[in-house]
């Protein structure tokens, strides 16, 4: 007996709590109309975590262009960074905290699984989502909500064959993916399709998984087979192993990536040489003249060159601060779900064009695809140079 | 020319299952428990191997005994702390306590150190060996490796047949309460059981991370198994049968990968380990035990 009253309660209690959280949800709108109202953009990145880089050096961009933007006078922008390190169920729940805080579109996720549980979440809350590099199909797809900054990992398959094919880097190519990730196998599925008909033979093509930590089979398969380019569509930590076994087998071929491999050179302890002459394909390049003045803020601030990540982070806000200003939406009154509405007739608009850092007029296609011309780097000295 | 380059890749992976196998089996041949933190002693032994290089720039052989030290001292502190006081509980009490150490220690070194992969710099100072005019290149990694393999099981064996606490190991492991009336101290050998094993993880991590350099609070969870896997293959609880089935084990990896399917791998490690079980229940070199009713 005693133990059910103790029961009933505790969940008297839990209701209560929950009342009070239900109450807690609704007020803070009405503050705003009277307080001076800012855009409150939320960010979802892993800080934390396997792929924290991605998410740091984004997050690290994008305040760049928050300072800019508030220094302006106009709009004032508040930022609320949260972590998913990389991890499907944390990203929903940082996506829940944002709801709660009353955020009028999110920038995130930076990568592509969290952010496809977040989008699914966020079309049905009709939250307007714009995400700086998750590149997985999957993410847009079906969403009319959801925007990519970046390339769309077809996209990145495909634009790399051109560009080794256009630049004649090899004829001969092997391909070493992560067959347990879907931004590995999107990106290598293209890069096949792309790579035959633009002419290269692709000789060799191995696959691995994330515990994976021997990768002898593979690099002797692409030697074996007289690969001058190994295609890695791969994440930064598995390729930074390929290399070094590589260069223990004294196998030196073009290394080519994608943006998963930016990031290589802010391993801890990584040994840079290894990585000379890789090559990856990115939006963006530190040496651009039309960077520069984000460059050295950037390197102000946080003491290192920027990466693609750090300029997609930079130019999402800027897309949202020009959506916004555009469509003259009014962010102070109308809910999330009307500013979604508003925000998605702005993006896909044929007029909407944003001169960004990782590209000139960039447009948008109602599928969420972003358009915008390919640019490769090699690393030199341990730095990416532009080609 | 590529089989003796996969036979080699083969055999030095190999050869770290079989030394991290060599102490899942000692601590199961003599405590009869699986101790599944045995991994996460790895992964924290290198975390101290990284710094004690990095931060401390000691030499690596400085290195290796500091990570060594720490991996004895943790083992028996886990041995003290979390197996000790279950000594009379049920097996799946002490398995489920050993999971929650392995939890325990992966946590820690999240919180501590953070998740962000770390490069771990090699400490073995031999350079690569190039044969055949450069067609069959042996890292120094793996030659270590499989020095270091032989020479600790050979000092294993000599230990547990010689010497006088391996042989009260080894009564221990035949019947624990008829070696405490002969005035063997069970709680003593054990927990040098788990110093033993333990130092054998601190190298074992060493050297797992020169010759795959990522280092982070999850680098031990994988081999971990693998090893694991490995010992029940070669018979757990006997030492030459850990360092066959780990030899065997990295062997089937490397070749099932070249030469059947970079996809199926594993799939293909685990179904041997299916089918020899289902032939030999004890592994290969396992004893078999007539259970007394």
């Amino acid at each position: 007996m005693k133990t059910t009253k103790i029961i009933a309660l505790l969940m008297a209690i839990m209701m209560c709590v929950a009342l009070v959280a239900c109450g807690g949800n609704e007020a803070p709108p009405e503050e705003d109309n009277t307080e001076a109202a800012t855009l409150d953009l939320g960010f979802i990145g892993p800080l934390t975590g396997p792929a924290a880089l991605y998410g740091q050096t984004t997050l690290a961009g994008a305040k760049i262009a928050v300072e800019e933007i508030n220094a302006m006078g106009g709009i004032q922008i508040n930022l609320n960074p949260m972590d998913d390190e990389h991890d499907t169920e944390k990203a929903v729940n940082a996506y829940q905290q944002l709801q709660d805080w009353n955020a009028d579109a999110i920038i995130g996720c930076v990568t592509s699984a969290p952010c496809n549980a977040v989008a699914t979440e966020a079309f049905a809350d009709r939250m307007f989502m714009l995400t700086p590099s998750a590149s997985s199909t999957a993410v847009t797809e079906g969403r009319d909500n959801v925007y990519q900054l970046c390339f769309s990992d077809p996209n990145q398959g495909s634009a790399s064959a051109q560009y080794i094919a256009e630049h004649a880097l090899a004829t001969k190519v092997a391909v070493i993916y992560n067959n347990a990730d879907p931004y590995s196998t999107g990106i290598y599925q293209t890069f096949v399709d792309a790579a035959a008909e633009q002419g290269l033979e692709i000789v060799s093509t191995t696959t691995f998984t994330d515990d994976t930590n021997d990768f002898t089979v593979q690099i002797k398969e692409a030697q074996d087979n007289g690969a001058e380019l190994v295609f890695l569509p791969i994440y930064y930590t598995p390729a930074s192993m390929i290399l070094k076994q590589a260069n223990d087998m004294e196998y030196a071929p073009i290394f080519f990536g994608c943006d998963g491999l930016d990031g290589l050179l802010g391993i801890e302890g990584f040994d840079t040489a290894l990585a000379e002459g890789v090559m990856l394909l990115t939006p963006f390049s530190a040496d651009d003249p039309d960077a520069a003045d984000f460059v050295a803020k950037y390197e102000e601030a946080n003491g290192e060159t920027p990466s693609q990540f750090a300029a997609n982070g930079y130019d999402c806000v800027y897309a949202m601060y020009q959506a916004f200003t555009g469509a003259e939406i009014d962010y102070a009154t109308l809910t999330s779900a009307e500013q979604c509405e508003a925000l998605i007739a702005q993006f896909s608009s044929a007029d909407f064009a944003v001169d960004g850092i990782t590209g000139k007029s960039m447009t948008w296609e109602a599928t969420g695809e972003v358009s915008k011309a390919p640019k490769a780097v090699v690393i030199q000295d341990g730095v990416y140079v532009g080609m | 020319m590529s089989f003796l380059n996969y036979l080699i890749s083969g055999v030095s992976l190999g050869s770290i299952y079989a030394i991290i196998a060599l102490g899942y089996t000692m601590v199961y041949g003599i405590a009869k428990m699986l101790n599944f933190a045995h991994g996460d002693v790895i992964m924290i032994g290198t975390y101290f191997a990284y710094f004690a290089t990095t931060s401390h720039s000691l030499p690596p052989a400085i290195a290796v005994i500091a990570a060594m030290l720490c991996c004895t001292i943790l083992g028996v502190v886990i041995e003290f702390l979390a197996y000790r006081p279950l000594r009379g509980a049920t097996s799946l009490a002490v398995l489920i306590t050993a999971i929650g150490v392995s939890f325990f220690l992966q946590n820690f070194a999240l919180i501590r150190w953070g998740s962000s992969p770390k490069n771990f710099p090699s400490l073995v100072p031999f350079d690569k060996v190039s044969l055949f005019g450069g067609d069959l290149i042996i890292s120094g990694e793996a030659i270590t490796t499989m020095l270091a393999c032989i020479f600790v099981m050979i000092g294993l064996s000599f230990f547990i047949k010689k010497n006088k606490l391996g042989k009260a190991m080894r009564a221990v492991s035949e019947d624990r309460e008829a070696a405490q009336l002969m005035g063997i101290n069970v709680n003593y050998t054990i927990a040098m059981t788990f110093a033993i094993g333990s130092a054998l993880a601190g190298i074992a991590g060493v050297l797992l991370c020169s010759m795959y350099p990522t280092l982070s609070p999850t680098t031990g969870a994988m081999p971990g198994i693998k090893a694991f896997t490995a010992a029940v293959f070669g018979g757990i609880g006997s030492i030459p049968g850990a360092m066959l089935g780990g030899i065997l084990l990295g062997m089937i990896e490397i070749f099932s990968r070249a030469y059947i399917s970079t996809q199926l791998s594993d799939a293909i490690v685990f179904a041997v380990l299916i089918v020899v079980l289902l032939v030999r229940p004890t592994g290969l070199l396992g004893k078999k035990i007539r259970e007394k009713v």
